[in-house]
C-alpha cells in the first residue's frame, strides 16, 4: 500500500469545453483528482465521457475549437493551463509523458527507431552526444522488454507487430525518465495475450522507476488489474472515485454499479446481463440536474432539477450522488 | 440428432499472384513465389439447432474468415459449409437467406444514404417476402422486435447512436426470416453499458425465434457467458472445442489455457500476470507443425515437426495438442 | 426493456443540406464564388430575355454600328456598355449568348462523360480482376494524352461542329470520372453494409446501382465541377484555333478568337471582354470545385 505522499498532479475543477458551431459542449465539466509520485490512477469512462480530453487538458494538446476555460493542473507545483506552448514543449516528452491508443501515432513511419529515440531525447537535453543518446534509447528498449535492442532501433515502425510498437511507444515515454506517464487506451487495441504483456510490464516498470501512471480505459477488468485508485467519469464529471478495491467491493454511485454489473462475468450464466438502460445523453443536450437521471433506477425529483455535488465517504471515497445512505457520509 | 450446420474441410487461402513482372524475372532464373496466407485451414465443426457456439481467437487467427465462409459472403478454397434444410422453420425462404450475419462496425455496416425502413425491408420486397404496401407495417414490426422507437423509421444512420444501429442491423437481418445468425465481433465496437443491451437481446431473439448463433469475439468474458460449446482458433486452425463448462474448467490446449490465465478479471486483489512469451506470429509465416510451439511452455520436438491433429479426448471435447497423446 | 429510453435519438448538429451549407460557407471565398457562378448561370439561362439586343438577329445589327468602343451610344440611342464587334452587334449580348453556348456545351458534355465514366470506373471497381485491369489500362491511357492533342485528333478524325465537338469533350473526359469513380467504389466495395448486401442476396445490378454508386457521388460531383470548368475552357481553346463551334453559335472562345484581328489596331474590347468573361466563369467554377473538394477531404475534417 503505497504511503500518501504529496501529489505531483493536482487537477481542480478542470473545465475544457468545445465552442462548435452548434454549441458548447462541455467535454470536461469540473474534473478534480490527485495523483502522488509512483502511484497509478485509472480514469475510467465509455464514450464521450471525457476522460481522453482530460488526458489531452494535462498535456496541454486540446486543440481549437476546445479550450481549457477554468480550473489549475497543478504540477509539481507549477500550474500547467497557465503556461505558454513554449514552456510545455518543456514538459512534454520530458516530465510528463503520453501513450496512445494507437503507436502509430507516436511513431513516424518513415524514420528509423533510432532517430525518433534519439531525437526525444536530444529535444530536451541539447549537451548530450548521439552515442550516449543511442546508448539510453537501446538500454530504455531493453527496459520494456524488447530483445536484441541494437538490432531493433534500426529497424522502421513497419517491421514490429502492433504489440511490439507499443512497447516502443511506451519506451519512448520512458526516456527522458518523466514523473508522469499519461497512457490513453494503451492496451485496446491489442490481442488479449500481448494486452497481458503489455500490462505487467508497465506495472512492472512504474513500480521500479516510480513513475506516477494515469491509465485511461473503458474496461474496468483492466484497472482492476494494475491501478491503486480508480476515478470514473460520466459525461465529463467524476462520480466515484476510490481506492480500486474498495469500489470494485462496494461500488456506490448507480452508474459505477451498473457498470460492473453489466461485465459478463459478475453475472450468471442463462440469466440475462444486468444492464444499464437508455445510452449517455447528447453532450450538447444535457438534462438538467444529474446528467444520469434518465438511466438510473433511484432517480428522485432532486436529482431532476439539482446537478449533485461531491460526497466524502469513508477511505478518501467521492461520490457524486445524493442517494448516498446518510450514515455512511463524512 | 443431426447438426443444422455442418463445416468439412474449410479452408481459405489469399493468394497474392506474381504479377507480369515477377513472371517474367522468373523466367529468367529469379525465384518469385507465390505468397499465401493460410486464413482457414481445414476446419471442421457441427453446429446443432438452438445452439450459440462461440469462437474466440486473437488476430490472425481466421475467425473472421470463417463466419464470413459460414455465412456465405466468402467463398471457400476447398471444403464445404453444409445446411440441413430439414431443420428449417421457414421453408418458403430461399436458401440464400437462412444464413445472415451481424457486423462489427455499427458506422459501416449500415447503407448512410438510406433510411431506416427502407435498409431493413429492401431484401423482403426484392425477394418478393412481403408486397410492397406492407412495408411500413413490416418496418415497424422489425423495429419494435429489436427495442427501438418506430417513429424513427424515416430516420438516416447517422441520426442514431452506434448501439441503436447495431439494432437496426438485427433488424435488417431478421427481416428475412433467418435461420441461422453469424456475429461477427458485433458488439466490439460499442460501450460496456450497451454491449450488455445487445447481448440480452441476442440471446432474447434467439429464443423467441428459434435461431441459431454463431457468436466470434475476442472478448472472452462475453463468449463464457453466451456460448452453450466454445470453438478455440489459433493461426487457421481449431485448437480446441469444448461445451462451455469443460472451457471454463478443464481447458485442455495450453493456448486455451494461456487465454483464460491472460484475461483481465473484475476482481478485487492485484492481479500477478503471468503473461505467456512471444509475438503472434505472422500468417504468411506460420511456424511449423504445431503453429502454436515457439509459445508453448510443454513444446517438444513432435510438436515442431508434425500438425497436431483435432481429436476428441472427452465426449465432445476436442483438442489439437500432441501432448494428449502421453496420456 | 429499454424500448422508451432508447426513443431519444441522436439529433446530431445540423445534417444534410443545412450541413453541407455550415460546412460550405467556412469559406468566404467559396460563397462569393458560387454567388458569381449563380448570376452567371442565370444570365446563360436566360441570355434572351436578359440581353440588351440580340447579336445574332440580322435585322436589328448594323454594319454602320461596328467596333464602337465600350460606353458609347449609336445613331439610334442604344448604349454599348463594351462596345460592339466588327459587324456591329453588342459585345454585351455577344458575350451573355456566347455563356449561353460555353456552359451549355461544358454541362452536357460533363454530364455524358460522368453518366459514362462513372458506368465503366463503378463496375470496374465491383467485378475486379480482368475486366478491370483491361478498362484500367484504357483509362490510364487515355489520361497520358494532354487533352488538346486528344481533342484536336477527335476534330481532325470527325470534322468541325456542335455535335462533334460535344463528342469530343466526352471522350477526353470520360477518363477522369472513370478514375474517380473507380477510386471512391473500391473504398465502398469493402464497406460493411455492401457485404450486408450480398448476404441479403440483393444482385449485382441492385448493389452497385442502389448501394455503392450513391455513395460515391461526393468525389464525382468535386471531379464533375473542376471537370466543367475544364471542359469550358478546352472548348474555347478549340474555338479560338477554330476548330469547335461553327460561327452560327458563338462560344465565348469564338468571341475571342474572331476578335483577335481587331488587337492589333487597339480595338482590344473585342476580344478581351469575352476572355474576361471566360476567366471569372472558370475561375468562380473552380473556387466552388476546391471548397466542395476540401469539404469532402476527410482528413481535413476536425
Amino acid at each position: 500500500m503505497r504511503q500518501a505522499l504529496e501529489p505531483i498532479l493536482k487537477i481542480n475543477n478542470l473545465q475544457t469545453h468545445f465552442f462548435t458551431k452548434a454549441g458548447i459542449l462541455k467535454a470536461v465539466d469540473g474534473v478534480s483528482f490527485e495523483i502522488a509520485a509512483g502511484e497509478i490512477v485509472g480514469l475510467v469512462g465509455e464514450s464521450g465521457s471525457g476522460k481522453s480530453i482530460t488526458g489531452f487538458s494535462v498535456m496541454g494538446l486540446v486543440d481549437a475549437p476546445g479550450k481549457i476555460i477554468d480550473g489549475s493542473i497543478n504540477f509539481k507545483g507549477k500550474d500547467l493551463s497557465a503556461l505558454s506552448n513554449d514552456q510545455m514543449q518543456n514538459i512534454r516528452g520530458n516530465r510528463i509523458a503520453m501513450i496512445f491508443q494507437d503507436p502509430m501515432m507516436t511513431l513516424n513511419p518513415v524514420l528509423r527507431i533510432e532517430t525518433q529515440m534519439i531525437e526525444a531525447i536530444q529535444a530536451h537535453d541539447g549537451s548530450i552526444s548521439r552515442e550516449d543518446a543511442r546508448i539510453r534509447s537501446r538500454d530504455t528498449l531493453g527496459l520494456v522488454g524488447i530483445s536484441s535492442p541494437d538490432e531493433r532501433l534500426r529497424a522502421y515502425p513497419h517491421q514490429f507487430s502492433g504489440g511490439m510498437r507499443q512497447r516502443v511507444s511506451i519506451a519512448i515515454a520512458m526516456l527522458n525518465r518523466p514523473d508522469l506517464i499519461i497512457a490513453d487506451e494503451p492496451t485496446t487495441a491489442l490481442d488479449v495475450t500481448i494486452q497481458g504483456q503489455v500490462i505487467s510490464e508497465m506495472q512492472k516498470l512504474c513500480r521500479e522507476t516510480q513513475t506516477a501512471l494515469l491509465w485511461i480505459t473503458h474496461d474496468l477488468a483492466v484497472v482492476a488489474g494494475i491501478a491503486d485508485r480508480v476515478c470514473v467519469m460520466y459525461a465529463g464529471r467524476i462520480v466515484e472515485q476510490g481506492l480500486v478495491a474498495n469500489i470494485i467491493a462496494n461500488p456506490m454511485h448507480p452508474y459505477t454499479q451498473g457498470l460492473m454489473g453489466s461485465v459478463p462475468s459478475q453475472n450468471q450464466r442463462g440469466k440475462p446481463l444486468q444492464q444499464i438502460d437508455g445510452m449517455v445523453p447528447s453532450m450538447l443536450n444535457l438534462p438538467v440536474g444529474c446528467a444520469f437521471q434518465n438511466r438510473c433506477n433511484y432517480a428522485n425529483e432532486k436529482c431532476s432539477n439539482i446537478q449533485p455535488d461531491i460526497t466524502q465517504v469513508a477511505d478518501g471515497r467521492q461520490v457524486r450522488c445524493f442517494n448516498i445512505p446518510v450514515g455512511q457520509r463524512l | 440428432m443431426k447438426p443444422i450446420l455442418k463445416v468439412q474441410n474449410l479452408s481459405k487461402d489469399f493468394i497474392k499472384s506474381l504479377d507480369l513482372v515477377a513472371k517474367g524475372l522468373n523466367r529468367i532464373g529469379q525465384n518469385y513465389k507465390e505468397e499465401v496466407v493460410h486464413a482457414v485451414d481445414d476446419v471442421n465443426f457441427s453446429i446443432f439447432k438452438g445452439e450459440i457456439v462461440g469462437v474466440v481467437g486473437e488476430s490472425g487467427c481466421g475467425k473472421s474468415t470463417l463466419g464470413r465462409m459460414v455465412a456465405g459472403i466468402l467463398s471457400p478454397s476447398t471444403g464445404s459449409v453444409e445446411f440441413d434444410s430439414s431443420q428449417a422453420n421457414n421453408k418458403e425462404i430461399p436458401s440464400a437467406l437462412r444464413t445472415q450475419m451481424i457486423f462489427q462496425d455499427p458506422f459501416s455496416s449500415l447503407n448512410p444514404r438510406k433510411r431506416v425502413v427502407d435498409i431493413i425491408t429492401e431484401a423482403p420486397i426484392y425477394h418478393k417476402l412481403i408486397p410492397p404496401s406492407e412495408k411500413r407495417a413490416f418496418a415497424t414490426e422489425m423495429l419494435q422486435r429489436v427495442g427501438l422507437d418506430p417513429d424513427t423509421l424515416e430516420r438516416y444512420p447517422h441520426q442514431f447512436s452506434g448501439g441503436q444501429r447495431q439494432r437496426v442491423g438485427i433488424a435488417r437481418a431478421l427481416a428475412v426470416s433467418p435461420e441461422f445468425l453469424v456475429c461477427d465481433e458485433s458488439i466490439a465496437a460499442l460501450d460496456v453499458s450497451i454491449q450488455a443491451q445487445i447481448i440480452n437481446l441476442f440471446v432474447d431473439l434467439k429464443d423467441k425465434f428459434d435461431l441459431t448463433y454463431l457468436f466470434i469475439s475476442h472478448d472472452i468474458g462475453v463468449i463464457e457467458h453466451i456460448s452453450d460449446r466454445v470453438i478455440v482458433m489459433y493461426l487457421g486452425r481449431i485448437v480446441e472445442t469444448a461445451p462451455i463448462e469443460t472451457f471454463v474448467k478443464q481447458p485442455n490446449h495450453p493456448y486455451t489455457q494461456a487465454l483464460l490465465t491472460g484475461v483481465p478479471r473484475l476482481e478485487v486483489g492485484k492481479r500477478q500476470y503471468e503473461p505467456i512469451s512471444g509475438e503472434i506470429p505472422s500468417p504468411l509465416s506460420p511456424p511449423t507443425g504445431c503453429h502454436f510451439h515457439p509459445r508453448c511452455k510443454f513444446a517438444t520436438a513432435r510438436c515442431k515437426a508434425e500438425k497436431p491433429a483435432l481429436r476428441e479426448i472427452a465426449p465432445a471435447h476436442f483438442s489439437a495438442c500432441h501432448l494428449n497423446d502421453e496420456a | 426493456m429499454g424500448a422508451s429510453a432508447n426513443k431519444q435519438s441522436y439529433d446530431l448538429p445540423a445534417a444534410g443540406l443545412r450541413k453541407f451549407w455550415l460546412d460550405f460557407s467556412e469559406s468566404p471565398t467559396a460563397v462569393i464564388a458560387l454567388f458569381v457562378f449563380l448570376i452567371i448561370l442565370f444570365i446563360a439561362i436566360f441570355a434572351p430575355w436578359v440581353s440588351p439586343s440580340n447579336p445574332y438577329d440580322l435585322t436589328s445589327v448594323d454594319i454602320m454600328n461596328s467596333r464602337l468602343p465600350p460606353g458609347s451610344e449609336d445613331f439610334s440611342g442604344n448604349y454599348y456598355l463594351l462596345g460592339t464587334d466588327g459587324a456591329g452587334r453588342d459585345m454585351l449580348s455577344a458575350i451573355f449568348y456566347g455563356l449561353r453556348v460555353s456552359l451549355g456545351v461544358g454541362a452536357l458534355s460533363g454530364l455524358v462523360a460522368l453518366i459514362l465514366g462513372a458506368s465503366v470506373g463503378l463496375s470496374a471497381a465491383y467485378f475486379g480482376g480482368r475486366f478491370e485491369t483491361i478498362m484500367m489500362r484504357i483509362v490510364d491511357i487515355q489520361l497520358s494524352f494532354p487533352s488538346i492533342l486528344m481533342a484536336l485528333i477527335i476534330l481532325a478524325a470527325f470534322g468541325k461542329g456542335v455535335e462533334k465537338t460535344i463528342i469530343a469533350l466526352i471522350l477526353v473526359q470520360w477518363a477522369y470520372y472513370a478514375r474517380a469513380a473507380r477510386a471512391s467504389a473500391l473504398v465502398e466495395k469493402n464497406k460493411e453494409y455492401v457485404e450486408a448486401a450480398k448476404c441479403l442476396a440483393l444482385g449485382d445490378k441492385r448493389i452497385i446501382l442502389s448501394h455503392i454508386a450513391p455513395n460515391c457521388m461526393a468525389p464525382l460531383i468535386v471531379v464533375g465541377t473542376l471537370q466543367t470548368a475544364h471542359a469550358i475552357s478546352l472548348e474555347a481553346t478549340l474555338s479560338f484555333l477554330g476548330l469547335g463551334l461553327p460561327i452560327t453559335e458563338p462560344s465565348l472562345g469564338l468571341l475571342i478568337g474572331n476578335g483577335f484581328e481587331y488587337m492589333y489596331s487597339g480595338d482590344f474590347w473585342i476580344s478581351i471582354f469575352p476572355g474576361v468573361a471566360l476567366l471569372i466563369t472558370i475561375v468562380s467554377i473552380n473556387l466552388v470545385g476546391d471548397q466542395l473538394r476540401d469539404m469532402f477531404n476527410p482528413r481535413l475534417q476536425k
